[in-house]
């Protein structure tokens, strides 16, 4: 996902929120993964907003996408001016209302945003992880955020919310867990990866593995593949966007200058756009770990796990509400994907509404602000909503 | 004469009547649900577990809104993924004009529900017949507003009509009510004289043929 990061001009805001830590799965009692490996100990970094009732049933868990992290909502300090990545749909009266819902949102295992990844420090080496991290799954990040709820007293979830590589965390919990999902909120999502999705990450991965700099994924004492990630990052950002959207956006324009400069610099605006994108993106994110979250992404496959390849053997054991969600011009999880799963679900009796919302912004559309959207979530939360 | 007003419960007087039908508790499915007005009330007012699915994504939108379980899809598809006897009740509430190929879909509905409800505007009504037979024109009433050309009610029913089909299709036609609704539709009256002339619409309690 990109990082449309927004002030919400109606609503206010959560206010002051803080990063907090939890760790867990200390040796010997390592978390064990779905490739066999174990890991640990494991951190999770984690927001909380909200206050969570007596009875404890208002919890909320937010799953972020692939580069996010658990800032959903919020500022750090007063003094500053970027707030959380889903500021708008979070917040006191929003479409998940922290006046009523106690959410969390909690950075996910592999990446490097306050969690337990491969730029993590190995306790048994005393450097970065690098390759030698375990591959992780989707099911590895859900048993993580599994036992941060445990700690956090939470043993039965209001909703699970999650786009994207969010919304397979989402799905994964409604399956893995069914006992501890009273609903599920899936955005732009899929249960399994397209060809199309494969190949994408696969260029991406690529782009990383061919830069000198990433040197096998050990490149913590020197130079960091940079060119590497940030090309990556410019791959993911074409398919976030839509034809639509970069026409609307960029056309042919070009940058700063009124004809062609017949060299290769940026000279149509889309180019600009796209080398700033990457440029940005490496300050903040981990190489190895942008690998390891694609191909968990990759991996992920609800039919195959779950349902011997059948979706609606896969949903059997699932007994949450669902929402589910796609966007007109999403290429990456088109809105066909989420009609399986819906069709699914209707087959095995399960309680579960879809839209599919009309929105020129691609696969990044659930992370703009839309009354639209934020009206579904908060009656679908919270339920009548008329006004 | 019944005559029921619109009062505060706020839905059309032909919902209102279908409402009448559905007891307390029913799991219902709502084809062409709309803006939810029906489903909304039956949740509310008859506690029934309510399904929803229509077409246009800004009465899902509103429907998910209110906090109903609604789907967005094409009736004649989405119907097929339900299991048999899946819900008490089917409703078609003045879509039935509309459906391209009536036939699979009713069968489809009476296969998912014990009983099903079928609802729409009466083609014989004698203000219809009147103005085909003095203007020549394509008929434009209340219920039916279009023009033949930007109508989306491409199938003109009658009440004898849906009786002869019902034989033809293979169902029972367990209950039939005409009503004549006033212009807004807010306010009516079943017709029990004539409902063949009078009625503005026709509302149909249908089940499987038992075999």
């Amino acid at each position: 996902m990109s990082e449309y990061i927004q002030h919400d001009q109606q609503g206010s805001s959560v206010g002051r929120v803080e990063k907090r830590t939890y760790t867990f799965a200390r040796p010997p009692a390592a978390m064990r993964l779905e490739c066999g490996a174990t890991l640990g100990p494991v951190t999770l970094a984690y927001e909380t907003c909200g206050r969570l009732n007596e009875d404890r049933t208002n919890a909320i868990l937010i799953l972020h996408a692939l580069s996010g992290d658990a800032h959903v909502a919020g500022t750090y300090t007063d003094s500053d001016d970027k707030p959380g990545w889903w500021d708008f749909m979070v917040g006191p009266g929003k479409g998940i209302d922290t006046d009523r819902h106690f959410v969390i949102c909690t950075n996910i295992l592999g990446s490097c945003m306050g969690s337990t990844g491969p730029a993590s420090i190995d306790p048994t080496t005393g450097k970065p992880y690098g390759l030698s991290f375990p591959v992780v799954t989707i099911a590895d990040m859900v048993d993580a955020q599994k036992q941060l709820m445990d700690h956090l007293g939470v043993h039965r979830l209001h909703a699970v919310i999650g786009g994207s590589v969010g919304g397979m965390q989402a799905l994964e919990w409604s399956v893995r867990y069914p006992d501890r999902v009273e609903s599920a909120v899936l955005l732009a999502t899929t249960t399994r990866h397209s060809a199309l999705a494969i190949a994408f990450n696969e260029v991406a991965r690529q782009a990383i593995m061919a830069d000198p700099k990433w040197n096998g994924g050990d490149y913590h004492n020197g130079e960091k593949p940079d060119l590497g990630l940030a090309v990556a990052r410019m791959i993911g950002h074409i398919t976030y966007l839509s034809d639509e959207s970069m026409r609307l956006k960029f056309g042919r324009r070009l940058q700063d200058k009124a004809d062609f400069s017949f060299n290769f610099d940026a000279d149509f605006q889309v180019e600009s756009y796209l080398r700033h994108q990457g440029r940005k993106f490496v300050d903040r994110f981990d190489a190895n770990a942008f690998l390891y979250i694609t191909k968990a992404a990759d991996y992920f496959d609800l039919e195959r796990q779950y349902g011997d390849g059948s979706a609606v053997a896969a949903f059997s054991g699932a007994r949450a509400r669902f929402l589910v969600l796609s966007f007109t011009s999403d290429w990456l999880y088109p809105t066909y994907q989420s009609r399986t799963m819906v069709k699914a679900m209707k087959k095995n009796g399960l309680n579960v509404s879809f839209c599919e919302i009309e929105a020129q912004w691609g696969h990044d559309a659930f992370l703009l602000p839309s009354d639209r959207l934020s009206g579904i979530m908060k009656g679908f939360l919270d339920g009548d909503n008329d006004q | 004469m019944t005559t029921i007003s619109n009062g505060g419960n706020g839905i059309r007087y032909d919902l209102q009547l279908v409402a009448s039908w559905i007891p307390q508790g029913a799991r219902v499915l709502g084809l062409g649900c709309g803006d939810g007005a029906l489903l909304h009330y039956l949740k509310t007012r008859k506690n029934a577990v309510c399904t929803g699915i229509d077409i246009d994504e800004g009465c899902v939108a509103r429907c998910i809104q209110r906090g109903l379980t609604v789907l967005q899809g094409d009736i004649n598809e989405e119907v097929r993924d339900y299991p048999d006897d899946a819900f008490d009740f089917v409703i078609l509430a003045q879509t039935l004009q509309q459906i391209y190929d009536p036939a699979p879909l009713i069968r489809e509905m009476l296969r998912i529900s014990r009983q099903s409800v079928v609802s729409f505007p009466n083609f014989s009504h004698w203000r219809v017949r009147l103005m085909l037979a003095l203007t020549g024109h394509a008929p434009v009433t209340p219920q039916l507003p279009y023009q033949w050309h930007d109508t989306p009610n491409i199938r003109v029913i009658t009440l004898s009509d849906f009786r002869r089909y019902a034989r033809q299709v293979g169902f029972r036609i367990l209950k039939e009510v005409g009503i004549d609704t006033d212009r807004r539709d807010r306010s009516g009256r079943i017709v029990r004289f004539s409902p063949d002339l009078f009625a503005t619409y026709g509302l149909f309690l249908i089940a499987k043929e038992t075999s």
